[in-house]
């Protein structure tokens, strides 16, 4: 475990460079993270990142399809926004965990 | 009269039949099973049809045969469920009561969730090896094959046997050296996964193993539809992968009775507490094997796992007591890789598949992460054990709770 100082603000990521401490989450750290994977956060961003935190929350095992029937944004619309690895991506930003498969 | 009804009479409804007819007087507790086929598949055996290694014959008994006496059979279609009013209505209207539900209704392949998979190529160009026919369509197929791009690819997680697309390759790999034509075959393995596996060890094992038999590997590959007019594969940041013939893994989905009764997730998986097993929005109802949503294999090792869990809990609800079983995630998969060899891999929800011997530790017969011949033959052997030992709920050697003993760090 590491701390890593982010827009300002010291937070713990893991080796990944993922959040391990959800609540540590700011907007501001969204679009520093963002920028580390050379994407400009956008509102559009944002909006996923909110609705995966929402779901994370509530203990729910996130998936690319699951994003894609939340009514936000379809599959595809999810890999422009997070262009190579949508859902790791996009979670990195949202200060979750990185999702994992659990066969 | 009290009153048990089990949805599914595949391994897990036939397992808990056998289990609960044992102990649950017959004067105060009726069991009643309903199931649409009549049919019991080995499914572990598709596998081996594409290859001519079995036939349709060595996967199919009727269901009647593994059930226990004194329980009652329906063959029909199930409406729904109604949870709240603890009743189950079946296709004809009949309703069935219940005072224990236990769903163990599986997962099916559902290839009409890909634009294009089931179109002019399926059956032809394009495989499924999950369903007896498609097993026996591939058969016919590679009869006359005389070479080109063999495509495998999963659509999307989960899918039932994590290892089934693994061994599907290998198997493949074998054949194709067999009938002396590997060297006119090209075989990629496309996955959603970010390798050929998900936890890291088996991960490196299988992947050299791949690499060793010039198996190419295309990770992170999310499918989004197939086109039919090119033979190519399009993924939804339009990666496109050109086959000759593509084997399927399709989106995997619980049944659509689960839909129909508002109680699936967006695959229709019962969300289900996956230490106790019981259902997440109602108290008499369990749920069993590839219907749930539990984060482990959906694989008849975690059924027969899990079911002692399943028993132990429903018999602690039927009287009141609190659940205290708790399942653990163990599963266990052989993994075919060809030539007469074969991997063992052993894991739970906390860890993850290790190198070492099993079952005892030190001895084996069977090398966990390792290709030996042993674990071929445990294959071969299973299938006798599966018609015999596990669906009637005699003792296998195998205890339900992983164990860390042989496994090395």
């Amino acid at each position: 475990m590491a701390t890593k100082n982010i827009a300002g603000i010291s937070v713990d990521v893991n080796e990944e460079g993922y959040m391990t401490d959800p609540s540590q989450w700011t907007e501001a750290i969204a679009k520093e993270l963002a920028k580390e994977e050379d994407i400009e956060l956008t509102d559009e961003h944002l909006k996923v990142a909110k609705y995966l935190r929402e779901e994370h929350e509530k203990g729910a095992v996130l998936t690319i399809r699951k994003v894609g029937k939340s009514g936000l944004v379809d599959i595809k619309g999810l890999y422009k926004l997070f262009p190579g690895g949508p859902l790791k991506k996009s979670s990195k930003i949202a200060g979750i965990p990185k999702p994992t498969s659990c066969v | 009269m009290k009153k048990i009804l089990i949805l599914g009479g595949g391994t897990g409804g036939t397992i808990m039949a056998n289990k609960l007819r044992k102990v649950l007087e017959r004067d105060e507790w009726e069991i009643t099973l309903v199931d649409k086929h009549k049919t019991h598949y080995y499914q572990p055996g598709f596998l081996f049809i594409p290859f001519g290694i079995y036939n349709k014959y060595d996967v199919i008994k009727p269901k009647s045969d593994f059930f226990p006496p004194g329980i009652n059979i329906i063959y029909t279609l199930i409406d729904r469920i109604d949870g709240d009013n603890n009743k189950v209505i079946l296709e004809d209207g009949k309703v069935l009561n219940y005072d224990f539900l236990i769903i163990s209704t599986g997962t099916q392949i559902r290839p009409d969730e890909t634009p294009g998979l089931n179109e002019e190529l399926w059956y032809k160009s394009i495989f499924d090896f999950y369903t007896v026919e498609g097993a026996v369509a591939l058969r016919e197929f590679f009869k006359s094959w005389e070479g080109g791009h063999l495509v495998l690819n999963i659509a999307e997680l989960p899918f039932k046997c994590p290892v089934a697309p693994l061994e599907f390759v290998f198997l493949a790999d074998a054949y194709f050296h067999e009938i002396g034509i590997r060297d006119k075959v090209e075989i990629s393995y496309v996955t959603p996964l970010p390798g050929a596996f998900t936890k890291p060890r088996a991960t490196k094992m299988l992947g050299e193993l791949l690499n060793e038999k010039n198996i190419k590997v295309i990770p992170e590959f999310y499918l989004e539809r197939v086109d039919n007019k090119n033979k190519k594969i399009i993924s939804y940041d339009e990666q496109e992968i050109p086959f000759d013939v593509l084997t399927i893994v399709p989106v995997n989905m619980g049944s659509d009775v689960i839909e129909r009764s508002g109680l699936g997730d967006d695959l229709n998986f019962v969300p289900t507490d996956k230490y106790t097993l019981r259902s997440e929005k109602y108290e008499n109802i369990f749920v069993l094997g590839d219907a749930s949503n539990i984060p482990t294999s959906k694989s008849g090792s975690v059924v027969h796992f899990s079911s002692d869990v399943l028993f132990e809990n429903l018999m602690s609800a039927i009287e009141g007591r609190p659940l205290m079983a708790k399942f653990d995630g163990h599963s266990n998969c052989y993994i075919e890789t060809g030539f007469g060899k074969g991997s063992i891999i052993d894991f739970n929800y906390d860890t993850e598949p290790l190198p070492g011997t099993f079952p005892l530790p030190g001895i084996g017969p069977f090398g966990l992460l390792k290709n030996t011949k042993m674990n071929h033959y445990g294959k071969v052997l299973f299938r006798w054990m599966y018609w015999h030992i596990r669906l009637k709920d005699k003792r296998l050697p195998i205890e339900s709770e992983m164990s860390m003993a042989g496994k090395k760090l």
